[in-house]
């Protein structure tokens, strides 16, 4: 009883509260807030980011993923501790730490800049600090799955003569497909709302480099709980119908 | 199997093994030694007069206060919501299980407006607390809040696996001995999940302890009062003080750093109990 009381205090009312302060004006006001030219460019650049991320994410969690399971080498426990670490760090601190490695005051960042290649305080920044926070997520998505196939039906590839690529291409890759999605999705939807290391690394320039969270602070800071509740309630439904899509995927999987 | 692997899928395995490690060197472990580097650089004893400065303190340990109170409160409420949720039947119980996930995806903006709209200017509790006479938003009950909403899933997480696992024979078993269901509680069902429980609230202090976005929404930012050590960091870059920036965000680094270290013993003690038993 007291578990439910506290889940429903801590849940629904939250969402609820949004969707209540996000219509307080009407349908027509919210629909202005939501389509305003620079909450409509927020909405799109944060969408847009997020998409490059999921899929070098996909490619390069699945080869992490595949690594860590299937090959013996020194370092490798190393490697799988690290890849939890962006899950440890403070979201901000990542921000930082990307603004120090790429800044306009760091070695790397002025060759970057002088290659012609600006990356902090614009969307390649963006990118980064996303592809960082959710590094872990389709890691392990895929790890456990990769584990649990026992490498029978790989060895008999092998063994009819078929090579590692084409191996992974015809039996590996259809079996973990799957979590590779699942894994891609749930980073997706955790990009999104990202907003402690994109707020430092951004520059935050409306319709260039502001992201729909950054553009939810704005708000709040300039006094307009409406719009910020407006603007909130769009990624909340986006997130939720990702979630629902993955936890679906995932019923199915189990039958 | 790799041993008897002929040429070509050696020099894969190299390609691969290569690529991985220079992605997460290059993502991870580049921008963690710069931080190290900018922060440290400089000796130890800059570092350390940052660290004793009033405000930078006051900062640290508002974290450490919010993260404990996170971690009692999701520590005690999340396992009995892990219980409810795997050992009753109810209905509504898959609404319940869905609603758990959701602190994970909203995003840390979204819930510090949540909190503005039910306790700042004209929101819905309002009334209520002003009659109370209790501040919520822009001090540290609203803080608190944030921090126990954005972390609630670690430990209902973590223990209902467990407790799935357990079944309920070993409590029948004790219950039949005549033990009340306090004595079983802690003497069978506790030690059974402790590991699970362990990992569940190092996670959520290591969450908690970087939670920005919420907390930045109703802290106020008050110097010295109402700053956790994240928006500190954050004030600190607005204000070009790098230094007191840059102490403060690789405190917070170790000590993620540190909370890693420590869930990966959790998680081999674990593994070590899971291993023993099944």
């Amino acid at each position: 009883m007291a578990a439910g009381t506290y889940l429903l205090l801590m849940v629904a009312l939250p969402v609820a509260t949004l969707a209540r302060e996000g219509l307080s004006k009407g349908l027509g006001e919210l629909g202005r807030a939501i389509l305003h030219p620079v909450a409509r460019a927020a909405v799109l650049l944060t969408l847009e980011t997020a998409l490059v991320m999921a899929a070098v994410n996909a490619v390069m969690g699945t080869l992490i993923a595949y690594v860590l399971v299937r090959y013996r080498f020194p370092g490798r426990k190393l490697l799988d501790v690290l890849i939890d670490l962006p899950f440890a760090i403070p979201t901000l601190v990542t921000g930082m730490m990307i603004v120090t490695l790429l800044g306009p005051h760091a070695a790397l960042g002025q060759l970057f800049e002088a290659a012609g290649l600006r990356v902090v305080y614009a969307p390649p920044a963006i990118i980064l600090a996303l592809l960082f926070v959710t590094l872990p997520l389709v890691v392990r998505t895929v790890q456990p799955v990769l584990m649990e196939l026992d490498g029978a039906d790989e060895e008999a590839a092998y063994t009819l003569g078929a090579s590692e690529w084409t191996t992974f291409r015809r039996v590996t890759l259809p079996a973990i497909m799957p979590a590779i999605v699942s894994g891609a999705l749930q980073s997706f939807a955790r990009a999104l709302g990202e907003f402690g290391s994109v707020v430092v690394v951004a520059g935050n320039i409306p319709r260039r480099t502001l992201t729909a969270a950054v553009h939810v602070f704005g708000e709040v800071e300039s006094g307009d709980v409406h719009a910020a509740s407006a603007m909130s309630l769009v990624l909340v439904t986006i997130a939720f119908c990702v979630v629902l899509v993955v936890s679906a995927r995932q019923r199915g999987a189990h039958g | 199997m790799a041993e008897r692997a002929g040429g070509g899928r050696r020099h894969v395995r190299a390609l691969l093994i290569g690529a991985a490690v220079l992605y997460v060197g290059a993502l991870v472990l580049l921008p963690v030694a710069s931080l190290l580097r900018g922060a440290l650089g400089g000796g130890i004893r800059p570092f350390a007069e940052v660290l004793a400065r009033p405000d930078v303190l006051s900062a640290l340990v508002m974290t450490a206060k919010l993260t404990a109170f996170a971690v009692v409160v999701n520590g005690t409420l999340g396992t009995a919501l892990a219980f409810v949720l795997v050992r009753d039947r109810f209905v509504g119980k898959r609404v319940m299980n869905a609603l758990v996930d959701v602190p994970f995806a909203l995003s840390p903006v979204a819930v510090g407006v949540v909190l503005l709209s039910l306790f700042g200017k004209g929101g819905l509790l309002r009334p209520i607390t002003d009659a109370l006479g209790v501040e919520i938003v822009f001090a540290w009950p609203a803080m608190a809040m944030a921090t126990a909403f954005v972390t609630l899933p670690f430990v209902v997480r973590e223990v209902g696996p467990v407790l799935e696992e357990m079944g309920t024979d070993q409590e029948l078993a004790a219950y039949t001995l005549g033990a009340s269901p306090f004595v079983t509680f802690f003497r069978v069902t506790l030690p059974g999940i402790r590991w699970g429980l362990a990992y569940g609230a190092t996670l959520t202090m290591a969450r908690a302890i970087g939670e920005f976005g919420a907390v930045l929404l109703v802290s106020g930012g008050v110097a010295g009062q109402t700053e956790t050590a994240t928006v500190f960091v954050y004030r600190a870059l607005e204000d070009r003080d790098d230094r007191g920036a840059y102490v403060v965000a690789t405190v917070l680094a170790l000590a993620s750093i540190g909370l890693l270290l420590l869930l990966d013993v959790v998680r081999r003690k674990r593994g070590a109990r899971g291993q023993a038993e099944g």
